[in-house]
C-alpha cells in the first residue's frame, strides 16, 4: 500500500469518526486493472477502500455541485482548482468542504500502456516508485510511469493543491509555466490545414455530451446544446453543427477550465478536443494574465475589463 | 448572387441600440452611401452579443457578421461594451485558430453621431468579406429556407 493512500484512509477515518465530514469523496480500485473509480465513503469502517495511485485520474470536484452535506474531497492539483473556481462562482461553499489536499505527479494514459502491449489484456497492475508491473495471461512487463502520463500532466504547471487544509504526502516541486509549444506549432500551420484537422476531429464526435458531462465546471441547469427554444445549435452531428458545439463548449470555459482534462479522457470517440481549450488557456494567460482555479480573489476575466484592453481586431476605417 | 449577376455578400450587423443602430440611422438620415450588403439586428447592447449568435449566422448562410457597439467608455450602461470587448478578443482569436477566415466576423466601435464613420465601415468590411467570396466554412444548408444558399448562388 503506497504512503498517500495509508495517509489518505486515516484522514477519512478521523474526519468521519469526528463527524467534521459526512461523507468522503475518493477514489477506489476500480473494476478492472488501470483503473480508479470514485467513491463515497459514509462510514469510519469502510474507508479502507479508500485508495491513490496513477489511474486516480477524474477529476472529483465534479462531484461537489448541489450537495447538501460536508464533503471531505480528496483532491489533487486540477481538481483543487476547479474548486477554486467553483467557489468563486458560488456553486460551492468553501465551508461545505474539507480539502484533503494530495501532490499529484501525474496519471497514466492508460490507452498508451495498453498500446504498449499491444492491447494484450492486463489483468494485474502492481504500482511502486516509478515502475509499473504489468501481468497478463502470458505476459508480465514492467514500464517507467513516467513515460505514459497524459500530455496534460506532462505540462501540468499545478501539482500541488493550490488550497487544502489537510495535506498528505509531501509538497512537489512545480515544473514552471508551460509554454503553450503545442498550441504556437499548431498556429503555425496553414489556415487550411489547421481548418481540415479540426473539421476531421469535430466529424469523429458523436455528440454524447460526455466531455460536457465530466467537466467540473459545465453544472448549467440547462445547457445550450438542450435548449430547444431557440434551438441555437442544431442536434445533427454534421460537420457545421458539431464544430460549433465545440467551438462554444470550449468558449463558455474561457478563463474558467482549469486543464484537468476530463472532457478528453471521457471521449468515447477520441476527440482532440483540449486543442480548442489550450488555444483558449493560452490567450486568456496571455491577454489577461489570468489562470483559472489559482486564487479565490482574482476575478474571472470575463467577468471583469480593464480600460485599455486589447483592441487591435476592431475595424477602424 | 444578385438578379443582374454580381455577388454581394450578405452580411448581418449587430448594432447596439445606443450608439450604432444610431449611427446607421443617421447615416441614412444624411443620405451617406455605403453598400447595401448588411442586414442589421438592433441588439440592446453589444455585451448581449453570444459567440453563438455569430457562429449560428454564419451556419445558416451569412458570409460575414458585423457586431459594433458603443465607443469604450461611452457604453449605455457603463461597461457592457468592455465585457464584449473580451470576449470579441478570444473569439476572434479562437476563430482564427480554427482555419475560419478571418475576417468573416469583425468589430467595430461606432457612436450615434458617426453616420460618416459607420458607411465606411460597412464599406471597409464589404470589401473585405467580397475578397473572400461567398462563405462556404460553416454553413448549413436550409433547404428552401430564407438562408438556402443553393439557391440564391
Amino acid at each position: 500500500m503506497s504512503r498517500l493512500t495509508r495517509e489518505i484512509r486515516e484522514a477519512a477515518r478521523t474526519l468521519l469518526r469526528d463527524k467534521q465530514a459526512q461523507v468522503v469523496i475518493g477514489f477506489e480500485e476500480g473494476s478492472l486493472p488501470l483503473r480508479s473509480r470514485p467513491c463515497f465513503i459514509r462510514k469510519a469502517e469502510d474507508v479502507d477502500r479508500l485508495v491513490w495511485n496513477s489511474f486516480s485520474e477524474i477529476n472529483l470536484a465534479r462531484y461537489l455541485t448541489k450537495r447538501k452535506e460536508k464533503v471531505a474531497l480528496v483532491t489533487k492539483g486540477c481538481d483543487s482548482r476547479a474548486l477554486v473556481e467553483l467557489i468563486k462562482e458560488n456553486q460551492v461553499s468553501r465551508d461545505q468542504v474539507i480539502v484533503i489536499g494530495v501532490p499529484c505527479e501525474g496519471m497514466i494514459d492508460r490507452a498508451r500502456v495498453e498500446a504498449e502491449v499491444g492491447h494484450k489484456t492486463i489483468v494485474e497492475v502492481k504500482e511502486t516508485e516509478n515502475r509499473l508491473a504489468l501481468k497478463g495471461r502470458a505476459f508480465e512487463k514492467v514500464l517507467d510511469r513516467r513515460e505514459f502520463l497524459y500530455e496534460r500532466c506532462k505540462t501540468c504547471d499545478h501539482r500541488n493543491p493550490v488550497l487544502y487544509d489537510m495535506l498528505v504526502g509531501q509538497l512537489l516541486e512545480e515544473k514552471g509555466q508551460d509554454a503553450f509549444s503545442d498550441v504556437e506549432a499548431f498556429n503555425a500551420l496553414d489556415r487550411e490545414k489547421r481548418w481540415a484537422y479540426l473539421t476531421e476531429e469535430a466529424g469523429k464526435c458523436i455528440r454524447c455530451y460526455a466531455c460536457r458531462n465530466a467537466c467540473p465546471l459545465c453544472y448549467c441547469p440547462e445547457c445550450f446544446v438542450d435548449t430547444s427554444q431557440p434551438q441555437w445549435v442544431g442536434k445533427s452531428t454534421g460537420l457545421s453543427d458539431t464544430l460549433v458545439f465545440h467551438l462554444v463548449r470550449a468558449f463558455h470555459l474561457a478563463g474558467r477550465c482549469v486543464a484537468c482534462g476530463a472532457c478528453e479522457q471521457a471521449c468515447p470517440m477520441g476527440v482532440d478536443i483540449r486543442k480548442l481549450n489550450r488555444k483558449l488557456l493560452k490567450d486568456v494567460k496571455a491577454l489577461f494574465n489570468y489562470e483559472a482555479g489559482v486564487s479565490l480573489e482574482e476575478a474571472n476575466p470575463l467577468a471583469t475589463f480593464s480600460a485599455d484592453d486589447p483592441e487591435q481586431f476592431m475595424v477602424n476605417p | 448572387m444578385t438578379e443582374c449577376g454580381t455577388w454581394e455578400p450578405k452580411i448581418v450587423a449587430f448594432l447596439c441600440n445606443w450608439c450604432s443602430y444610431a449611427g446607421a440611422d443617421l447615416a441614412g438620415i444624411s443620405r451617406i452611401q455605403y453598400p447595401p450588403t448588411i442586414r442589421i439586428i438592433r441588439v440592446p447592447c453589444s455585451g448581449r452579443i453570444d459567440p453563438l449568435f455569430i457562429l449560428a449566422s454564419l451556419q445558416k448562410g451569412a458570409d460575414g457578421v458585423l457586431v459594433s457597439g458603443c465607443h469604450p467608455g461611452e457604453c449605455h450602461y457603463l461597461t457592457g461594451n468592455y465585457s464584449a470587448r473580451r470576449k470579441f478578443a478570444l473569439l476572434k482569436s479562437l476563430l482564427e485558430y480554427v482555419g475560419l477566415e478571418e475576417d468573416r466576423v469583425q468589430f467595430s466601435w461606432v457612436s450615434a453621431s458617426e453616420g460618416a464613420r459607420f458607411a465606411k465601415v460597412v464599406e471597409k468590411v464589404t470589401a473585405r468579406i467580397k475578397a473572400l467570396g461567398p462563405a462556404k466554412q460553416l454553413v448549413k444548408d436550409v433547404p428552401g429556407g430564407s438562408f438556402d444558399v443553393a439557391a440564391h448562388s
